[in-house]
């Protein structure tokens, strides 16, 4: 008998996440650690830690990881990159943490073009405090604090930050993805390997959004939640490069 | 070594370079513009880092980010930035990461002004931030000490592995002195617990989230000792014309400064008076002044504020002595004259026979 | 459908799955099921059930957010 998928050597085993059934979160986990060891850039990483769903991530790679406030992991990745050029540096934020609180840093870092990879995971709710309306929360989507229905006239309208930053000089690579079945999987993984390579090559600033189910507070089975994102998420944030300015790629 | 004529604020940012520091990280604010300025003339011509930030916010996390990776970090601004950088020192003090990091107070609350003030005192020692924590803060009074200070800041924050506040104000920040600058530092202390990527090894994370309530308490308790450490041995404060002082003032910074003059000023009409002058403000030098309650009753407290040191004397003192507050606050600096009125009343009451 | 021979096996940490059952939807060839049984934790586990259909295309292991199901080739 021969293993045809072997452990992720960046992913600690025998670790129960905390992740609901049917996260988007774990999947991710998993490619960023598949990444990372097929680019063989483990060694040097640095992954910047969210405060959110994704605050245990630390648990869960097994390489080295710094958790930042919520909101301020572009800030710190600035600080990391800049002491250690040599160092791979990437944060890893869900969309209350990148678009709400950490907007300011989320901008700033892209508009100072900082040679970071920034992973956002856009679930529309705030999912660790128990699904709140969030930049991303798309309208009449009910949270526990738009309980009928996001309304723009009190709530606004989702934000497209990554849309936002993918017009900056200084954003190099700007995709955005879904994790809504195996193909969607596979491109998540094309997009967060082309984000790192940017990264590598000392290009500048990629960020990777990935649209990402939330059973629990979509309050959908796991399988419904995948189907949630192609047939409603992808209306409001369709996939696709935002921008690819890397030589030769125009 | 020769003297420099300098001011404050560049005072700051050059005793910092000596030191080592290889990263800033700062967003303008009056009345520190200054420091930020020459860190950007000097810190990219010696290969070290420097980013105007887009706030104070993310100054103090970019601060946090070079201080995780073991190099040496300051930040600066004043007090309305000094607000917003307290929930990253709050995180400095729960990671255990060095930094350093400038106040140069003005007039608060809120806007205030740009004049010099000394109303982030309780800010600065009872830990601006949330939780348990505390933070060394260093009080220079004069340009020379700013210089020698700071650059002893960077290593009481990598020996304790804590960030350290330097707090001043705005005219010290202003004022221009001449100073003999430490020699540049040699080797810098490496920092194996810093995060430098997992390489062959296993991989490390620093955080501050410590879910298990059994393992935050012991990790408070830890940080009681390091605080418990720091005060044993890092505690510093001026004696000034003490020996035969019947009358103390007590006052930091700035205000400290216009005391001298007043007690000389009062000296010549043959009132007897002296100051203890606190450098650093935590650990506040709570001993050195209870003990001079043995022969001193009267204490006269000078601040550039509606009094928050003031608290800290009378801990010490703990009732075993008179206390007189004569505060100026909103940037209003008072002069030695004023500060001489008082001392001279309060020592006439107190010599004056009670009818 | 006629049993073929085993090409493939799939091993699933049974202990580890949170009976998300996302593996189960996508498998092109209907290889798993949902157990009746449950594990510690209170979830219904995906286990094999036709393993001879199994292909080792592992689009199980891809939509698995638990990293639980380990593919082999016999």
């Amino acid at each position: 008998m021969k293993l045809k998928n072997a452990w992720p050597k960046y992913y600690k085993k025998g670790v129960v996440t905390h992740y609901c059934p049917g996260c988007g979160h774990g999947i991710v986990h998993r490619i960023v650690a598949e990444v990372l060891e097929e680019l063989d850039l483990g060694k040097r990483a640095i992954g910047v830690n969210p405060a959110g769903c994704a605050v245990l991530a630390y648990l869960y790679f097994d390489f080295d990881v710094i958790e930042s406030a919520h909101g301020r992991g572009t800030a710190i990745a600035t600080g990391i990159k800049r002491s250690r050029p040599d160092l791979f540096v990437f944060t890893y934020q869900g969309d209350g943490d990148l678009s709400a609180i950490g907007t300011a840093e989320t901008i700033h870092s892209a508009n100072r073009g900082e040679n970071i990879c920034v992973i956002f995971i856009n679930n529309a709710v705030y999912g660790m405090t128990g699904g709140q309306l969030a930049p991303t929360t798309l309208i009449d989507m009910k949270t526990t604090t738009t309980p009928l229905g996001r309304d723009p006239k009190y709530d606004g309208y989702p934000l497209h930050i990554t849309d936002v930053v993918a017009q900056f000089p200084g954003v190099v690579y700007a995709e955005r993805v879904a994790v809504d079945g195996p193909a969607g999987i596979r491109k998540t993984k094309k997009a967060i390997t082309n984000a790192f390579k940017t990264q590598v090559e000392g290009l500048g600033y990629s960020i990777i959004e990935v649209l990402s189910p939330c059973p629990t507070n979509w309050k959908l089975s796991p399988v419904d939640s995948f189907k949630w994102v192609t047939e409603v998420m992808m209306k409001e944030f369709p996939t696709g490069v935002l921008t690819d300015k890397r030589p030769g790629k125009e | 070594m020769s003297k420099i004529f300098i001011s404050g604020n560049h005072a700051f940012a050059e005793a910092a370079l000596r030191a080592g520091c290889q990263c800033y990280f700062g967003y303008p604010i009056t009345p520190q513009n200054e420091l930020g300025e020459y860190m950007a003339d000097h810190m990219r011509k010696l290969d070290r880092v420097f980013i105007q930030s887009e706030s104070e916010t993310a100054a103090i996390n970019m601060v946090i980010g070079s201080a995780a990776t073991g190099a040496r970090v300051m930040t600066s601004s004043s007090s309305p930035g000094v607000s917003l950088k307290q929930e990253g020192i709050s995180f400095l003090a729960g990671f255990e990461l060095p930094a350093v990091i400038v106040n140069v107070m003005r007039g608060g609350p809120g806007l205030g002004n740009i004049a010099p003030s000394q109303g982030d005192y309780f800010q600065a020692t009872r830990g601006g931030g949330h939780g348990d924590y505390r933070t060394p803060v260093f009080a220079p009074a004069s340009v020379q000490e700013i210089a020698d200070l700071t650059y002893h800041a960077f290593d009481v924050a990598d020996r304790y592995r804590t960030p350290v506040m330097m707090l001043s104000d705005g005219m010290m920040g202003q004022m221009k002195e001449p100073v003999v600058f430490p020699e540049p530092i040699g080797k810098l202390p490496d920092k194996e617990w810093a995060l430098k990527g997992r390489g062959d090894g296993p991989s490390r994370y620093i955080c501050s989230l410590i879910l298990d309530v059994v393992e935050m308490e012991r990790h408070n308790w830890k940080l009681v000792r390091k605080y418990d450490e720091i005060e044993k041995n890092e505690i510093l404060y001026e004696e000034y014309m003490l020996d035969d002082a019947e009358i103390v003032v007590i006052a930091y910074g700035t205000t400290a400064r216009i005391a001298k003059g007043a007690i000389k000023r009062v000296r010549k009409d043959g009132v007897r008076a002296g100051m203890l002058r606190p450098i650093t403000l935590w650990p506040f030098p709570k001993k050195a002044l209870a003990d001079l309650c043995a022969r001193i009753r009267q204490f006269v407290v000078f601040e550039m504020s509606t009094g928050q040191m003031l608290e800290d004397v009378q801990i010490a003192l703990a009732g075993r002595a008179d206390i007189v507050f004569h505060g100026r606050p909103g940037g209003v600096v008072p002069m030695p004259v004023e500060f001489a009125r008082i001392i001279y009343r309060e020592y006439q009451k107190m010599t004056k026979p009670q009818i | 459908m006629t049993k073929t021979a085993v090409k493939h096996r799939v091993i699933i940490d049974t202990e580890m799955c949170k009976g998300c059952t996302l593996c189960i939807a996508y498998c092109p060839k209907k290889v798993l099921k949902e157990s009746e049984h449950l594990n510690k934790a209170g979830y219904h586990y995906a286990e094999p059930e036709n393993l001879d259909q199994c292909t080792g295309c592992l689009i199980c292991t891809l939509v698995c957010p638990e990293v639980v199901i380990e593919v082999y080739d016999e």
